[in-house]
């Protein structure tokens, strides 16, 4: 076994890429940027950002599927990602608008009197025409890009810590990182945030200086980076989940006190976990908020992280690619019951309106893949792998493991 | 002095006895015919002083009539009878008998003027103030409270002796010294006045202090020696500089600073070749090279010059700012300074024990919503995120029952046991189809209980609506229970903390006195011993986790009556419940009640400090209780040996 290269022992990784690049060039094939506008701008930006909620669920699978932390704090890392970017883009936007208002001006305008102009455009509606503090980079794209990654990633490890230090553990720490979510939402959603409290940041679909580029080729660009993003992830958390590293966090998942009687820092194991996923839940963010155009604190609500679990859940956890197949069906069919596409369906005394009943639909198909498939829909791929003798079917070790 | 007042009141208080000596009013009014047909505002209070002086009980009757121009003069004699219009011709009215005068087609009304009604109203108000009536009575005190003013101490004051009720008696009395306090002789008479008012605490004492103590601000070259000074004011703290310079300006002290878009025209207005005053226009977004520009501009004359932050520095320190009381009597500012600050002392504690009480109100509110918890989750160890939406339940069964049922107080009495049955029936049918299979895959049953959540709300949504639906409560829950005036809490709230009572001891009873609490406890522990012991631990679960829901849903009545009826009222309440058991420290009752009390404290505490933002507060609480988990990860009430479970 260890002769084995990475690839070889995760064959899953090459379809995964595959699957992927085919699906990118066939959407961009069919999307109005080639031409052929089979399929219109809008919903290529709905498959770039389900390619983005497909990386957050792999890092939610990561943290929760392998190392049994149930995070209920996750969409908030994405959130955070997605405000990192969209300071930037708004403070960068609303600078060329500025700048192209006042060049009408006979006299140049001082440094100050630019910055004042575009504070009061961005914080007018909160009533405040002061920069706050947290945007003090925001005119550098490099730095902005650096918070994308520093934010996230410093608040797990300071609260990863904190809570991992302490020992809180299984349902203690998942009501712990909802209240934590819970607390930055509601931070979040008070006018004097510093980040345009319940309006949220907007526009960011507008690309600065790029206005001349037409939509249908920006979304392109955004699905092919997300669709890059989330290869590259899918290659670093099978990395971590493989070798050894990858059976200790498993351990802790299965029997935390063995693992930790066997002389491994635990912690340190569970730090690294729920810091890297909540780096990579960032990223996504910050890919995903710019093909959604606006970002409000109810994207960072308790309800969010739920969602991302119940993808997870009905995808499979503990398979990279069943978290990111149950993102992709679960968000797709939610986004096509409730925007009316499904057909109602006429029962005689009463007519199913789907975008009524949905999510009492979503709900009920929840508990009976918790009660009856938990291995979700990433089950179904066993039935094809069973055959193939050269995959280490992870699930049947771990059912031999547990029958010593 | 008091007894030269109580030999006035014992004078006055004679008029009514003197009635048999009374005159008539008829002779008066004829000997002042004219001023009665025609009263003008500055001659009409002699004639009113004189008519009250004949302490004729038919004085007041007169006043009010005349008032409200229900006067009419015959013609021919010139008498002045009360009139009714009938028709064309007027219905008299004797004044001093009563007795009836006939009718007569010529008579003219007397219409006083809008001043003149005024004066006779005041006039009108020592008489109310001794009506029979209480309302009456009660009536002429608030409108003298509406516009004090000094003529009316004296008649207020007479009228304190005769006051058999005692409340009024009070209210009299302290409107009396409201008045003396503004409008005393002298100050002495005044200090003493407020003096006597230092002891209550309602708002219109307060109002009236802080009236007598307004100031304004003043701006001098030197303090003035004879004005009443409440404070100077310290450019630099108390007031900043930018903010004492425009103070400056509006008095015409120093010339107006010139703004950036001043600044910025003035400069375009005097572009020359591309340059102004010497500097390239395009050097201009350099803020020094700008400067530079303007003060050559200004040496020209061309433009007023710059006031720089020396100039403003100058005119700063040759000035002294302060507020000035507008009572120039200083003894009587201090004394109502003094009172003031003794009664908001008082206030202050009042209301923290105010604080506490809505405190007190709140912990009761997260007590009920998380006692079922803490029966499901603490006991048993399950995760029930569709605990809300049992208390959604509870209310909506509440709101159906109010339907049905018209009257608030029956429909409240059904309504409590049958949101129990509902959300028991359905907490017992989620434990059967859902729960009894994950009880060894704990986050699996919070993410099981999730989707139920979620269909649930939506199902109340479909049902429902999504406008939020009234749960009435009952008359007698409306009111407030004053305990004086900060104090006071609602009712309702009462009923909450009574409610929240009962059911602590109701748990504690089942949990500790019964059969039913010995197997659950049993069965917590240890399900194969207690299975071995003749204990249904299948039943035993289903029991526990109908009673959870059970409560839950009268929480849920309960919540309903306090705040809306939503298809989300239940997540609202989901996390605090969560955190409350956890706070508290799981697997006991204790615990939930120490956590429910610390969650509801700290967030009226922290709302105390900052009032305009209950977001921040939730925020900070939060924070607070993640901090608190590291340093007390089992909770306040933490299990110790074998019972921890771990």
């Amino acid at each position: 076994m260890k002769n084995r290269s990475f690839l070889a022992q995760n064959p899953s990784i090459l379809w995964f890429i595959a699957a992927i690049a085919i699906f990118t060039l066939g959407a961009t094939l069919m999307s109005e940027a080639a031409g052929t506008g089979l399929i219109s701008t809008s919903f290529v930006k709905t498959l770039g950002k389900t390619l983005c909620l497909m990386l957050v669920a792999i890092a939610m699978d990561v943290v929760w599927g392998y190392c049994g932390i149930l995070s209920l704090g996750h969409m908030a890392f994405f959130g955070l990602g997605g405000y990192a970017i969209g300071m930037w883009l708004m403070y960068a936007r609303t600078e060329i608008i500025v700048a192209e208002s006042l060049a009408a001006a006979t006299i140049p305008p001082t440094p100050q009197e630019v910055s004042d102009a575009i504070a009061s455009q961005i914080f007018g509606v909160v009533g405040t025409n002061k920069f706050p503090w947290i945007w003090t980079f925001a005119d550098s794209l490099f730095l902005q890009l650096l918070m994308v990654v520093l934010v996230p990633g410093l608040l797990a490890l300071v609260f990863g810590w904190l809570a991992f230090r302490s020992r809180v553990t299984g349902v203690y720490l998942s009501i712990l990182t909802q209240a934590m979510t819970l607390a930055l939402s509601l931070y979040l959603f008070q006018n004097d945030s510093g980040l345009r409290g319940n309006n949220g940041l907007s526009g960011l679909q507008n690309l600065p200086g790029l206005d001349g580029v037409p939509q249908a080729t920006v979304s392109i660009a955004f699905l092919w980076a997300s669709a890059l993003a989330l290869a590259l992830g899918y290659v670093l958390f099978a990395w971590v989940v493989s070798g050894k590293m990858g059976s200790v966090i498993r351990g802790v998942r299965d029997n935390e006190a063995r693992v930790r009687f066997l002389g491994y820092h635990v912690e340190s194991y569970k730090l690294f976990v729920f810091t890297i996923t909540a780096v990579v839940a960032g990223i996504a963010g910050a890919l995903y908020y710019p093909q959604a155009g606006i970002i409000n604190p109810a994207e960072v609500a308790p309800i969010a992280s739920i969602y991302l679990a119940v993808w997870v859940a009905i995808g499979g956890r503990g398979r990279l690619y069943g978290a990111a197949i149950g993102a992709a069906v679960v968000s797709l069919l939610s986004s096509w019951f409730t925007s009316g596409g499904a057909p109602n369906i006429d029962l005689g005394i009463y007519v199913i309106n789907w975008t009524d009943w949905w999510l009492v639909l979503l709900g009920v198909s929840f508990v009976a893949v918790t009660l009856f498939f938990p291995k979700g829909i990433g089950g179904l791929f066993d039935l094809f792998i069973r055959n193939d003798k050269r995959a280490p079917d992870a699930v049947e070790a771990r059912r031999r493991e547990a029958a010593e | 002095m008091f007894r030269a007042l109580f030999l006035a009141c014992i004078l006055l208080l004679g008029l009514p006895a003197r009635t048999a000596l009374a005159q008539d009013l008829q002779p008066i009014l004829q000997d002042n015919a004219e001023e009665v047909a025609s009263p003008s505002r500055s001659s009409v209070e002699a004639l009113i002083e004189e008519l009250v002086a004949t302490g004729s009980p038919e004085v007041p009757d007169f006043l009010a009539a005349w008032q409200d121009r229900g006067v009419v003069r015959r013609d021919g004699d010139g008498l002045f009878f009360y009139g009714d219009r009938e028709g064309g011709s007027w219905q008299l009215t004797d004044i001093d008998t009563g007795a009836d005068a006939g009718t007569t087609e010529n008579a003219a009304e007397i219409r006083p003027n809008g001043g003149v009604r005024r004066v006779i109203a005041s006039a009108l108000v020592q008489f109310q103030l001794s009506d029979p009536n209480i309302a009456a009575r009660r009536e002429a005190l608030e409108s003298i409270a509406r516009r004090p003013q000094a003529d009316q101490l004296q008649p207020l004051r007479n009228s304190i002796e005769g006051e058999e009720d005692p409340a009024l008696r009070a209210a009299k009395e302290r409107l009396a010294n409201r008045l003396a306090a503004s409008f005393g002789a002298t100050t002495e008479v005044r200090v003493e006045a407020i003096e006597a008012m230092s002891g209550a605490m309602d708002i219109d004492t307060r109002a009236a202090l802080s009236q007598m103590l307004t100031t304004e601000d003043r701006i001098a070259d030197e303090l003035p020696e004879d004005a009443n000074i409440a404070r100077v004011l310290e450019v630099g703290d108390d007031l900043t500089e930018a903010e004492a310079y425009l103070r400056l300006v509006d008095e015409g002290l120093a010339p107006a600073p010139l703004t950036n878009d001043a600044i910025r025209a003035a400069l375009e207005a005097n572009i020359d070749n591309g340059r102004v005053g010497g500097v390239p226009v395009g050097q201009l977004d350099d803020p020094a090279r700008r400067e530079e520009a303007y003060a050559a501009l200004a040496a020209d004359g061309a433009v007023p010059p710059l006031v720089t932050a020396k100039d403003r520095q100058e005119a700063l320190s040759s000035h002294v700012f302060f507020l000035e009381y507008d009572e120039p009597d200083s003894a009587v500012t201090d004394a109502a300074r003094e009172a003031l600050d003794g009664i908001e002392a008082r206030v202050g504690v009042y209301q923290v024990f105010d604080v506490g009480l809505d405190a007190l109100s709140l912990a009761s509110i997260y007590f009920l919503a998380a006692i079922g918890l803490a029966i499901t989750f603490g006991v048993m160890g399950v995760i029930n995120m569709a605990h809300g939406e049992f208390i959604m339940m509870g209310a909506y069964t509440g709101y159906v029952v109010q339907q049905v049922i018209p009257n608030y107080t029956a429909s409240l009495i059904v309504a409590l046991p049958l949101a129990f049955a509902v959300t028991f029936g359905a907490g017992v049918a989620l434990e059967r189809l859902v729960i009894r299979w994950l009880y060894h895959r704990p986050l699996e049953t919070l993410l099981a209980t999730f989707g139920i959540s979620i269909a649930l709300q939506q199902l109340a949504k479909n049902i429902f609506g999504t406008q939020a639906r009234p749960l009435t409560s009952p008359s007698w829950l409306d009111g407030a229970w004053v305990i004086n005036d900060v104090v006071q809490i609602a009712n309702i709230r009462i009923a909450i903390f009574v409610l929240a009572l009962v059911f602590l001891a109701l748990i504690l009873w089942v949990l500790n006195r019964t059969r039913l609490g010995l197997e659950v406890r049993a069965v917590t522990q240890n399900p194969g011993m207690a299975g071995s012991m003749g204990i249904n631990p299948d039943r035993i679960n289903m029991l526990t986790f109908g009673l959870g829901s059970g409560i839950a849903g009268i929480a849920g009545v309960a919540i309903g009556l306090y705040a809306q009826v939503t298809s989300e009222m239940g997540s609202n309440y989901i996390v605090q419940s969560f955190m409350t058991v956890v706070v508290g420290g799981v697997g006991n009752v204790w615990g939930t009640l120490a956590g429910a009390a610390l969650i509801g404290i700290l967030q009226k505490g922290i709302e105390w400090f900052n009032p305009s933002n209950t977001l921040a507060a939730q925020t900070y609480m939060i924070l607070f209780i993640i901090l608190f988990i590291q340093f007390r990860p089992k909770g306040i009430v933490a299990l110790k040996g074998r019972a921890a479970g771990d």
